[in-house]
């Protein structure tokens, strides 16, 4: 295969944006095959080093590619993104494909159906590329946690891309895949794109199917685009977005005007005058590095450039948001990931001595699932104790309500919210290992739009002086008012680009082939004195 | 299974139950799982019927595969509401589900999707009619208090295979039918049944009985004890008399017909005493009912360390039937079960004795369906009842779905009455309609039964038996009518069966000159 995928035209591929790719299969310039062709070299060129990838399916996306190919030879109606290729995370169920949540238990876990959102990109004829590493069960801030392996920030391969979803922003920052699906429990879209310098968005709670989608924290997770444009991800949120009956937190609605939105955007001196952007207080500061609070200031005088308000606001129940995140999110996974017991699919780990069916799960269990997995679990099993149940638990409930009012109070003041995405930009594998508070700590600031239920975006806000990597700034709007991001992110992303001499993601340096070694990467081991196997459906 | 448990298993010491009733007051109370019978299970769109090859009728939501999500089906909240209404419920303005968290094989998600402190109905009663008994007590009424009306869902089916016990202890494996998980189950919980005295294993049973007419009557569940869509779960406990501090109870479960739920409840009355009075204390546990010991056997203790860290179910979102949906849902219950029996055998002029065969027959519905097409209520409660009640017992199932209608019973009942057939070729002909041959009357002509109409003939037969018969036909000149009964046969044995017996006694009495 070739070095790189060079077009009649000269182009790379891979550098084209989303929109970019399906004007040029429109025009005739190139096609879905080509397109696709020209990914999977990059994939096979780069996976090795990155681990962005857990599986290709190179056949699946071709075949599906071809297919596009042909009906638009036969001047086929198709749909705006079809033959444009997608990454998916390793956490939704594609029908005949490996599906691992990152886990051990779920190694060679093949799906008998299709997540909606997989058939919501069917249906868009988008191909997929293969499934994107994360963190197990999506948790983590760094997909160092992946029971395959960490993947690799494209910037730096000593650095973590973000987490849970590490794979599909280190993709699309890559230039392996244009889009990508992600799940945000608690920033695991919008931190990864945060610290690869790509668009992450968070739709409002509800706005997208979850089902098929592996459940970490239920009143938590949402679905939602990776891309490296503002553009794109409106395009991908159109395609997943929309009520499905399947899911009964689904909200009954329409897809708010994302795209329309993208495309009334404008970078000119007072585009968004009547705008009123407000601060919020207590996110920022103490623990923020100094060149990612520079980059937000920055990004703040742009706002105002184009005819925004700055406002200060205050959310004084934040500083309880992670408490209550870390008794909510555990409480719920310890009982979603019950179900992997090792009875009807799975990794099953048999103990010696004609054991019982309680002591497999057991061994199963503690075999298949990860340091922080089990971490989580037993803090959510605590948690849901009686006689600890009010005290953690109902208390955290409450916290959550108040931070809703909170946000309720400050939508009354401003119509978007902004705050640096994460503290720090991408830290180096294996700094904050052992250190889970540490790690937690990442997610300060996208916490409270998972608690709260409403839309979150990150887009990137320039690289920080002092290390060269990527920064984002995250925006915050109401519930089922998704599109205020897209307005107010695309006319700040064209104007960053203007003020910065083009797009962060076109500075990403020459991504080397293949990845030092790092300290603190880890697999998990298996048990002496057992036996496993795959229990198949 | 510890030391404590090992004690009170196998036959335990029990004390006599009239004597037990001088020193203690029982407390029952009674947890009801009625399978509903939708079309579909609680969360998922999979099939409910009963008797498919196991794990076919399951889905990724019903088998907990990864990432599938619950759905709350529209059909079972209707039906709870309805049983809570019949049950003089309130009924919740906003409830929720919640995940009842323990590990068990048969149980797809390691949770079960239960209602927990939110039940879609609660504070209800109902009035039960306890019959008299054979010890020479009274009929009598007994209102029995309803705590809740909860949905859930149902666990899969575990079969342990090997050993002796058919327990999971000491099997050499075990397989689970998916089919049953996820099929909707209204849990029906009584608050504590006190003041029933020596009555109490009987008002028992009458409230399960009662719960089963009311499902029948409200169409919610096939109610087949047999086949498990409907469970009872017996607490008892015993307070010493004169006391109003609860006993330890013990939860019987597996007593599945209404006879077990009598006899369960006397049964762990009389254990209980017998512990009690050496001074012991009763061990809080789940107890085994054995139907054909006749006794109960230690299950699993319940301790405070059962803790199934229920919380709200965040996958689903709260159930909040609208008040003008209840009132829409009121307005469909039907008439109350009780009532309604009063009223028909009034009606019908039915004896106790004979309404209750019919109810137990499960028969009221078609006798009345059958009166309203044109029998009388004699007949159509001698044919349901008798014949085909026979026949559904036989072939275990409903008498409803034998294949025959009311209709064709109607039409039997004109066969008969009419002439065309008698006693024993209206069998013959329902034998057909079983089989499927058609309406009783095609299945007549088919089978060419028809009483033979030709008065010369019968005449002549009846003349030849007279003849033979003349010491009987004396004795009936004389006045004992009763006799024409031995003269009846042998006319129809003459007639080989194709003749009207009343018919014949009418010529025969005629002949002999004596006024019928
Ligand atoms: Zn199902």
């Amino acid at each position: 295969m070739s070095e790189t995928t060079p077009t009649d035209a000269g182009r790379d591929l891979t550098r084209m944006t989303a929109v970019q790719m399906a004007d040029a299969m429109a025009a005739g310039e190139t096609t879905s095959e080509e397109l696709v062709q020209a990914h999977l070299d990059r994939i096979e060129r780069l996976n090795p080093a990155l681990n962005a990838f857990l599986l290709v399916d190179a056949d699946g996306a071709l075949a599906t590619a071809r297919e596009v190919d042909a009906a638009r030879a036969a001047g086929e109606d198709l749909p705006r993104l079809a033959g444009v290729p997608v990454a998916v995370k390793d956490i939704a169920c594609t029908q005949g494909l490996t599906t691992t949540a990152g886990s051990r238990m779920l190694e060679h876990f093949v799906p008998p159906y299709d997540a909606t959102i997989v058939t919501r990109l069917r249906e868009a004829r988008m191909p997929i590329l293969g499934k994107t590493n994360m963190d197990e069960f999506a948790m983590g801030s760094s997909t160092e946690h992946s029971a395959f392996g960490p993947t690799r920030n494209p910037w730096d391969l000593e650095r973590i891309p973000g987490g849970s979803g590490g794979g599909s922003s280190a993709a699309v920052a890559g230039f392996l895949a244009p889009l990508a699906i992600g799940s945000d429990t608690g920033g695991s879209i919008r931190q990864p794109a945060a610290v690869t310098g790509t668009v992450g968005v968070k739709p409002t709670y509800g706005g997208v199917s979850r089902y098929g989608v592996i459940a970490l924290a239920s009143s938590l997770d949402q679905i939602g685009p990776c891309a490296r444009t503002v553009a794109d991800a409106a395009l991908l949120h159109e395609v997943l977005g929309g009520h499905d009956p399947m899911d009964s937190t689904s909200i009954d609605a329409p897809v708010p005007p994302v795209v329309e939105s993208v495309a009334g955007a404008s970078a000119e001196d007072g585009s968004l005058a009547g705008l009123k952007v407000g601060v919020v207080k207590e996110i920022g500061g103490e623990g923020f590095q100094p060149g990612v609070q520079q980059r937000f200031d920055e990004a703040l005088e742009e706002l105002r450039a184009l005819g925004a308000e700055i406002v200060e606001v205050s959310c004084p129940h934040f500083t309880h948001a992670m408490a209550a995140y870390y008794l909510i999110l555990p409480s719920e996974a310890s009982s979603n990931l019950a179900r992997y017991d090792a009875m009807r699919y799975g990794r099953r780990t048999t103990p010696e001595d004609s054991p019982s069916a309680e002591q497999v799960m057991a061994a199963s269990r503690d075999d298949a699932f990860g340091d922080e997995v089990k971490r989580r679990i037993i803090l959510g099993t605590y948690a849901l104790s009686s006689g600890y149940y009010d005290a953690y638990y109902g208390q955290a409930q409450k916290v959550r309500t108040l931070i809703a009012r909170d946000l309720e109070a400050a939508f009354g003041q401003a119509d978007v919210l902004v705050s640096p995405t994460a503290p720090t930009t991408a830290f180096r594998i294996g700094d904050k290992l052992d250190d889970p508070m540490a790690m937690y700590l990442n997610d300060i600031a996208t916490i409270p739009a998972n608690l709260a239920g409403i839309p979150g975006m990150s887009i990137p806000s320039g690289l920080a002086p002092e290390d060269g990597l990527p920064v984002g700034i995250q925006l915050l709007a109401p519930a089922m008012e998704d599109q205020r991001l897209y307005a107010v992110g695309a006319a700040l992303e064209a104007r960053l680009a203007r003020a910065q001499g083009g797009p962060v993601v076109d500075r990403l340096p020459e991504v080397p082939t293949t990845a030092p070694e790092v300290p603190g990467a880890r697999h998990t081991p298996g048990t002496a004195g057992t036996h496993t196997e795959e229990v198949r459906a | 299974m510890n030391a404590a448990t090992r004690a009170t298993a196998g036959t335990a010491p029990t004390v006599p139950y009239e004597e037990l009733l001088t020193r203690y007051e029982p407390v029952v109370g009674l947890e009801v799982h009625v399978e509903l019978s939708t079309a579909t299970k609680m969360f998922c769109g999979c099939a409910t019927g009963f008797g498919a090859e196991p794990n076919t009728q399951t889905c990724p939501v019903c088998l907990g595969m990864p990432g599938a999500l619950p759905v709350v089906n529209a059909t079972a909240v209707e039906s709870a509401v309805r049983i809570g209404l019949a049950l003089n419920c309130r009924i919740a303005e906003w409830c929720r589900f919640a995940r009842k968290n323990y590990f068990y094989p048969d149980m797809p998600k390691n949770f079960q999707t239960s209602q927990y402190d939110e039940p879609i109905a609660f504070d209800g009663w109902v009035d039960v009619e306890v019959p008299a008994n054979e010890a020479g007590g009274e009929a009598f009424t007994f209102r029995v208090e309803i705590e809740r009306a909860h949905m859930e869902e149902d666990t899969g089916k575990s079969t342990h295979v090997g050993g002796t016990t058919g327990r999971i202890h000491g099997a050499d494996y075990s397989v689970v039918d998916y089919n049953r998980a996820g099929i909707p189950l209204i849990e029906i919980v009584t608050r504590p049944i006190t003041g029933a005295g020596e009555r109490a294993p009987e008002v028992a049973r009458a409230y399960v009985s009662t719960l089963r007419d009311l499902m029948r009557a409200l169409d919610v569940s096939d109610v087949r004890m047999e086949q498990g869509s409907m469970r009872c779960d017996a607490n008892v406990s015993l307070m010493p008399t004169g006391s109003t501090t609860l006993g330890m109870r013990t939860e019987t479960k597996n007593v599945n017909s209404l006879r077990s739920v009598e006899r369960a409840v006397r049964y762990e009355m009389t254990r209980h005493a017998a512990v009690l009075d050496a001074g012991q204390a009763i061990l809080q546990e789940t107890r085994h009912w054995h139907e054909d010991t006749g006794i109960t056997t230690s299950g699993r203790p319940k301790s405070d360390a059962d803790d199934y860290r229920y919380f709200p179910e965040p996958d689903l979102v709260p159930v909040a039937p609208s008040r003008e949906d209840v009132e829409r849902l009121r307005a469909t219950l039907p008439e109350n079960p009780a009532e309604r029996r009063r009223r028909l055998q009034d009606a019908w002029g039915f004896t106790d004795l004979e309404m209750r065969d019919v109810v137990n027959a499960g028969a009221v519905e078609v006798i009345e369906e059958t009166v309203a097409a044109g029998a009388s209520p004699a007949a159509a409660r001698k044919w349901w009842t008798g014949v085909l009640a026979r026949r559904a017992n036989t072939d275990g199932v409903a008498v409803t779905e034998l294949g025959v209608t009311p209709a064709h019973v109607a039409e039997l009942d004109g066969l008969v009455t009419s002439g065309r057939l008698n006693d024993s070729m209206a069998r013959q002909v329902l034998d057909g309609v079983v089989a499927g041959e058609g309406a009783p009357a095609q299945v007549a002509d088919a089978r060419g039964l028809e009483l033979v109409q030709d008065d010369g003939a019968l005449q002549a037969a009846v003349d030849k038996v007279v003849a033979a018969n003349p010491d009987v036909a004396e004795k009936i000149r004389g006045g004992k009518v009763q006799a024409v009964g031995a003269l009846i046969g042998q006319v129809m044995k003459q007639m080989r069966g194709q003749a009207d017996a009343a018919k014949a006694r009418e010529l025969i009495l005629t002949t002999l000159g004596v006024e019928g």
